[in-house]
């Protein structure tokens, strides 16, 4: 825990000193150096989203603006990858203190046949009660995963279906320019170090 | 100590005994078994557990009263993307420890009949064949647990406050 707060320290000091390395909030997308992730700080995705939450609202990347968004795709009877993500979203919140804070979890669900509003909100606020769930219409959900170059499929079983889907964590700046991509297979210390870094250009 | 010596080698005998008079009776091990909670409406859970045989076996399927549909699943990650499908059976190679967790083969109960909540004791029934042929059916009580608490949570839980 240390050695994080300590990089954290190090990392923003060295931000002081050179103003000029703050460049990032101006809307440039220069590349930043992940330890653990993949920096997707050239990729122009997801930008248009229109979704609604479980409340009912029309939201937009627009509509978190200043947090820092961490988009996952998923459906609330996955059994195992969408749980996890979750909890580890949950646990590098903790990890980052006070940052954790500006991190706004975004569960987009591939599956919005079956996931309606009231299962969807039961589902993400057991993790967190600050996290949110987006859901489309069925062709919103395929634009939406197709802007973010998500693969999601139903794999027939009997009479029913589950899915395969794109397990990455999709994480925004607070300007709204898609940074980071975390993989399932990173643990929640990992990711709370490249969400740090995230944070520290904007 | 005396006592708790001669309990002990009884038992030893007993089961010696019980493993002459059976033959080669194969004997499956559940450790571990929990099930994850759900959330109201939500008609899909997943049960996880560590079995071990000790002669080469397989696990062909598993039941159980809190789901219409229950099947074994696979779940893979190639290159960030989960790919999920049932499979007709689990291999038990003898004496190796097979786990069935959120990575890899999972129990899926499909068709819930109700809402399962922490603390629920959830019976399962696992069908286990020998390399003979020979079935063996394995009662379970698999405890519920939350979303949160079903991941390790490491050492720094709860440092953060």
């Amino acid at each position: 825990m240390n050695d994080l707060l300590t990089r954290r320290q190090v990392v923003t000091g060295m931000g002081l000193l050179g103003l000029g390395l703050l460049a990032g909030c101006d809307g440039s997308t220069t590349a930043l150096d992940f330890k653990y992730g993949k920096d997707l700080s050239n990729k122009i995705m997801g930008r248009t989203f229109k979704l609604t939450d479980t409340s009912g609202e029309v939201k937009t990347l627009s509509s978190y603006r200043g947090l820092m968004p961490v988009v996952f795709f998923g459906f609330t009877q996955c059994p195992s990858v969408c749980p996890t993500a979750l909890a580890r979203a949950v646990q590098a919140k903790k990890l980052m203190g006070e940052d954790g804070k500006t991190m706004q979890v975004i569960f987009i669900t591939v599956d919005p046949e079956r996931d309606t509003p009231e299962i969807l909100d039961a589902y993400v606020k057991q993790f967190d009660p600050g996290f949110v769930a987006l859901r489309g219409t069925p062709e919103q959900t395929k634009a939406v995963a197709k802007e973010f170059g998500v693969f999601y499929e139903k794999v027939p079983i009997g009479d029913t279906y589950t899915m395969s889907h794109t397990a990455t964590s999709f994480v925004f700046d607070s300007r709204g320019n898609l940074r980071l991509g975390l993989s399932p297979s990173l643990s929640a210390k990992q990711c709370a170090e490249d969400l740090l870094t995230v944070m520290e250009v904007c | 100590m005396t006592a708790l010596r001669s309990c002990l080698a009884r038992v030893l005998v007993c089961s010696l005994l019980a493993c002459f008079s059976l033959g080669a009776a194969a004997q499956t091990k559940v450790d571990d078994a929990w099930v994850r909670t759900s959330v109201p409406g939500q008609p899909s859970s997943g049960a996880f557990m560590r079995i071990t045989t000790d002669t080469d076996s397989k696990l062909l399927s598993v039941s159980s009263p809190v789901a219409k549909d229950v099947q074994i699943h696979e779940m893979s990650m190639t290159n960030d993307v989960m790919r999920m499908g049932p499979v007709d059976s689990v291999a038990l190679p003898a004496g190796k420890t097979v786990s069935l967790d959120p990575d890899g083969y999972h129990v899926m109960l499909m068709g819930l009949v109700g809402q399962i909540k922490e603390g629920d004791q959830v019976p399962l029934t696992l069908t286990v064949e020998n390399a003979k042929g020979v079935r063996e059916t394995i009662e379970v009580k698999a405890a519920a647990r939350s979303m949160m608490d079903s991941m390790d949570m490491g050492h720094d839980h709860g440092s953060m406050h």
